[in-house]
């Protein structure tokens, strides 16, 4: 007896089906088949590339990330800038995986000891790293170098992003501790070199002249292998659209 | 005892109750059916029943479990949104004051996508894993559940409009949830991604609850309207996933509802409120097989039937402390 006619016998342990249990049963398959169905959807935006997240620090490879990763957002709940924020229905399989998106809030280390690494309770955030300088998140790109105002020679004065950006960084110089609002922390630059004034990573990211003529004051970013992705440039950034951004690192090693 | 055990698992998988045949019954509750069967017994039940003091509308259990899913839930958001930092991470996994949970369930799929199993996911998972089995395991579902509350309002709304012939109830077949939980395995050991997390609706709502609310709950919305309108329980009953692995961890629990064949006027007041009523076969006229059982894994020990019944044949216990005691 093969184990599929064995099947209605453990199942149902009637011998006569009535027309009653033929239509549940071909309900039972048709709703099973839709829950199925519903959860394949999940498929699309991978397979399709809806979406390349910028995966928190310690981040396994994309593939092994969604399947570690157990939705719990403990790392939401210990980073002390909020950066990390849980994904939604768009993004299929990868609903309530962890992300940054870097242009709202960067990472800036803020924590030290890469917190959400160590709330993780998968290793989908793997603690075979502890110190920031080992994180390879993604990697810094002038992507419009026309907006760059450093490479313009241009400074900022004023509040980067305007006073409703919500975005916190830690100033070392102000609260080693605490991070502020970037809003609450306006600028006086003669040059603009914010992203390289901000960066958490000492030499991931250096301004280099553009020409020979020393009376020359353009400069233009220049990033460095030590850059970890964190965002923080992404998001200091003061022109609109930010003319450095973070490629996430499924982009760059492809 | 271990036939019981066997009938109790056939029963989670999807089979229908099955009448203990002539030996597999006590003589004492031969005898008490054989009692409750004389004309004068029959009778004075019948009486009982169809008069008006029958009924009986408790609901002290049903308020614990209400307030115990509000409060454990409440605790989840107020230890991120208010940072009181007692429960930290969403129903699927999180840290108790430091101490790893991980939900048997979600992390069954990782285990089984990811096929690495690092030490604080299983200590969180033995963790929960021990306290499930400890007070029943489906317990996890009407006591702990948000998915489970939301659901009870949904049926309340299906009874309602059944009660008026606007609609009807379409059973499935339980059968359902133990192939879709055999599936679902399969599927996240093949594809290495953690297929159900993406529909499990306690998933979205612990996170919705957390984190702020997402497109993802349209998905429970959709449930909740099938279960209105045409299939009572159509999640918990038929399709859970979550519910089957509870099952397993109840079916060994120490903790349950037992019944009491004696007082029982057998009218099934019980079966109608019960969200599992197949646990609940046992209490028809003639289908136990001994004067006191405990009800089967699949019961979620929610308590209605002990809050409905009117001749109180229902009682929590614990295995082996009612000798000690």
């Amino acid at each position: 007896m093969s184990l599929l006619s064995l099947l209605p016998k453990i199942l149902g342990g009637k011998k006569r089906q009535t027309t009653r249990e033929r239509r549940r049963f071909l309900r039972s398959a048709a709703f099973g088949a839709g829950v199925l169905a519903v959860s394949l959807l999940g498929f699309v935006p991978i397979i399709g590339k809806w979406k390349t997240r910028l995966r928190p620090p310690g981040a396994l490879d994309e593939d092994a990330y969604l399947a570690s990763c157990i939705k719990c957002g403990q790392c939401v709940q210990t980073c002390p800038v909020e950066a990390i924020v849980l994904a939604d229905a768009e993004d299929g399989f990868g609903v309530g995986a962890a992300y940054i998106d870097a242009r709202a809030q960067g990472c800036d280390f803020s924590c030290d000891a890469i917190q959400c690494v160590l709330a993780c309770p998968t290793g989908a955030l793997s603690h075979d790293i502890d110190a920031k300088e080992q994180v390879r998140m993604g990697m810094a790109r002038l992507d419009r170098p026309d907006l760059c105002l450093a490479r313009k020679g241009e400074g900022f004065v004023g509040a980067v992003r305007g006073p409703a950006f919500k975005g916190l960084l830690r100033y070392a110089e102000i609260d080693r501790w605490t991070p502020i609002p970037v809003a609450d922390h306006p600028y006086d630059l003669e040059l603009c070199d914010l992203c390289v004034r901000q960066c958490p990573i000492p030499g991931a990211i250096e301004l280099a002249p553009v020409s020979n003529d020393p009376n020359d004051p353009r400069r233009t970013p220049i990033v460095h292998k030590t850059c970890t992705g964190c965002g923080t440039c992404e998001m200091i950034c003061p022109v609109e659209p930010a003319a450095i951004v973070i490629d996430p690192r499924e982009e760059t090693s492809a | 005892m271990m036939k019981s055990f066997g009938r109790s698992m056939a029963m989670l998988f999807g089979r229908k109750y099955v009448k203990p045949s002539a030996d597999e019954m006590t003589k004492a509750v031969k005898d008490l059916y054989a009692f409750k069967r004389t004309p004068d017994e029959t009778a004075k039940r019948r009486a009982v029943i169809t008069s008006k003091d029958e009924i009986k509308r408790g609901s002290k259990w049903r308020n614990w479990r209400w307030l115990s899913i509000i409060f454990l839930n409440l605790i989840f958001v107020l230890s991120f949104r208010a940072d009181i930092q007692v429960v930290e991470g969403a129903l699927t996994a999180s840290r108790l004051v430091g101490f790893h949970m991980a939900d048997l369930n979600s992390s069954l799929q990782v285990m089984l996508a990811f096929k690495v199993v690092l030490i604080n996911l299983v200590i969180g998972t033995v963790t929960v894993l021990i306290v499930w089995w400890l007070i029943g395991g489906r317990t996890f579902c009407s006591w702990l559940c948000p998915y489970h509350l939301l659901s009870e309002f949904a049926e309340m709304a299906h009874l309602w409009l059944a009660r008026r012939g606007i609609i009807r109830d379409h059973p499935l077949h339980r059968g359902t949830r133990t192939v879709l939980y055999v599936v679902f395995a399969v599927l996240a050991f093949v594809t290495g991604y953690t297929v159900f997390e993406t529909i499990s609706p306690v998933g979205i709502l612990s996170r919705a609850f957390i984190y702020g609310a997402s497109v993802a709950l349209a998905w429970v919305g959709v449930l909740l309207l099938i279960e209105i309108f045409y299939s009572r329980r159509f999640w918990c009953r038929y399709i859970c996933p979550i519910g089957l692995t509870y099952g397993l961890v109840g079916s060994v629990s120490p903790l349950r509802v037992v019944y009491e064949v004696e007082s029982c006027h057998h009218e099934g007041d019980c079966r109608r409120i019960c969200m599992v009523p197949h646990v609940l076969d046992v209490t028809k006229m003639g289908m136990s097989p001994d004067a006191k059982v405990g009800l089967s894994a699949d019961c979620t020990r929610c308590g209605m039937c002990v809050d409905i019944c009117p001749t109180d044949s229902f009682k929590y216990e614990i295995k082996g402390l009612s000798k000690l005691l």
